[in-house]
């Protein structure tokens, strides 16, 4: 009986046909797609995009020349250099990341005491050339300016568990 | 002077008009079967398909194909170049010439010759060749064994496909196209095509002009995995778009081949009011349609033959099964005394 039903199987090619009933089914459920520019998908409060340097809300920028995030960034993708500001606090005169070496990794922002180095949410930044790619202080504090909002959700989201 | 205009001018002046109305909807239909295809795909696996080109991505197929026109064509150093662009025309050709026997209708053929399906399986035999020429014109190993891999399928599946061919000329009794479509005329409608008396037959001949298109699941000679893309792999631009054209353009004409054998070609379903109203060439195109939806869904379906296993297929499975149906077949006409012309 065993064969029989085996032979049967082979012959009216069975499995085949409900395999292509499968297919058949799943043609008329609804998509999946998401039409990315226009829609696009949740992200979650970690996602590690497009690195900034964030102010103060009173303006004075966070960063205090510590260096932390350049001693333990695994690329060696961030270089600073720092002096005393004319007020005598300690300030970068020079930070600058090379996103082109940078791997997303994060540990800039862990190792950031004042949490000035943060990836925000923005994974679209995407340049016809690669000198664009070489981020400046000027260019992520303006990032920081922009992404603010979001960024303060997201570092308060992650609160309870830092 | 009127003779020559009425012998010789005018019957070549029709002729080619007859050609353009063939080829110019059937060069559309290429074009629109890639479009078809992948929505199909898409919609089977979730997704969207192309929709960014015009609306619904209608114009994806011209877009595709302003591409490829504008494009610079490759010629590799170390190729043969007569040869490399000759394989991407004979096979372009050849997909095309063959419709000069298929019939959209009562009387709508360009060619009513006697022996029109021995001409369809000549010309669909001799497609091997574009592959071969291709493969070792570019002087590419990658592109040498995809030819191989192609041509070695192409003739096995053949055997099997002309086995099947047979039967069906059996229970006709003649090679005209036109004939085989008209022999499966009668009062049980659809019932009475040959896909319900040669049901086996019939699903080995749709597997093997699968197998012949080097369509899935039998598209090994482009297994991206293992050959890059198979025979065309040095091929680029217009050479390109001529065998991407001439691949497709034989899949319409597998489709066309197996409605006019098993799903009778250009008649309606039930010989009564509402389906008569419907002319023949629409019959025959929704059958085709229905046929390249059905190669679009198992390729939507199946994974990929291993070449072992093809083969085995071919020549352990089909060819057998095959040769005992012409016997079969053949001893039953005659022993029912079914054969046409004897009565």
């Amino acid at each position: 009986m065993g064969f029989m039903d085996r032979a049967a199987q082979t012959v009216f090619l069975s499995e085949l046909v409900a395999g292509m009933g499968l297919t058949l089914r799943y043609m008329f459920r609804s998509k999946v797609t998401i039409n990315y520019p226009y829609e696009k998908g949740p992200l979650s409060p970690r996602f590690r995009g497009e690195h900034v340097l964030r102010r103060y809300p009173n303006g004075e920028e966070r960063c205090i020349a510590c260096k932390l995030c350049e001693a333990v960034c695994p690329a060696q993708a961030i270089t600073i250099e720092a002096e005393p500001r004319e007020d005598g606090s300690r300030r970068t005169t020079r930070y600058d990341i090379d996103m082109v070496k940078c791997i997303y990794c994060g540990f800039c922002q862990e190792a950031c005491p004042v949490d000035a180095i943060v990836e925000g949410p923005n994974f679209e930044f995407a340049t016809e050339t690669r000198e664009e790619l070489l981020y400046d202080k000027d260019k992520l504090l303006a990032n920081g300016d922009r992404w603010e909002i979001e960024i303060a959700a997201n570092l308060s989201a992650e609160a309870p568990y830092r | 002077m009127i003779e020559l205009w009425d012998g010789y001018v005018w019957p070549t002046i029709w002729i080619v008009i007859k050609i353009v109305l063939i080829v110019g909807p059937l060069l559309l239909a290429v074009a629109y079967l890639t479009y078809a295809e992948r929505k199909v795909i898409a919609a089977m696996h979730l997704r969207k398909g192309p929709n960014v080109v015009g609306p619904f991505g209608l114009l994806q197929p011209m877009a595709d194909g302003l591409k490829l026109f504008l494009k610079e064509t490759i010629l590799p150093s170390r190729a043969n170049r007569v040869v490399f662009l000759i394989g991407p025309m004979v096979t372009f050709l050849l997909s095309l010439i063959a419709w000069a026997v298929i019939p959209f209708g009562e009387g709508l053929v360009l060619a009513d010759i006697n022996v029109g399906i021995l001409y369809l399986f000549a010309i669909s035999s001799l497609g091997v060749y574009g592959v071969i020429m291709a493969g070792w014109a570019s002087n590419s190993k990658y592109a040498f064994l995809g030819a191989l891999r192609s041509a070695a399928q192409m003739v096995s599946y053949e055997v099997s496909m002309g086995f099947v061919m047979i039967t069906v000329l059996l229970c006709v009794g003649s090679l005209n196209v036109t004939e085989i479509v008209l022999a499966q005329q009668g009062p049980w409608g659809m019932f009475g095509w040959f896909w319900s008396p040669l049901f086996p037959m019939a699903v080995i001949f749709f597997i093997s002009t699968l197998a012949e298109t080097n369509r899935h699941p039998f598209d090994l000679p482009e297994a991206e995995a293992e050959l890059v893309a198979g025979f065309n792999v040095e091929y680029s631009a217009m050479p390109f778009a001529l065998f991407y054209l001439g691949e497709y353009a034989n899949m319409i004409l597998m489709a066309a081949m197996t409605s006019i054998l098993f799903l009778g070609g250009w008649l309606p379903p039930f010989d009564i009011a509402p389906f008569t109203w419907i002319p023949g060439p629409i019959w025959f195109a929704l059958k085709i349609a229905t046929c390249l939806f059905v190669f679009l869904w198992v390729r939507a379906t199946f994974p990929r033959y291993r070449y072992d296993q093809l083969m085995r297929l071919g020549w352990k499975v089909f060819l057998p099964v095959s040769l005992a149906a012409v016997v079969i077949v053949s001893g039953v006409l005659i022993a029912f005394d079914l054969a046409p012309g004897t009565s």
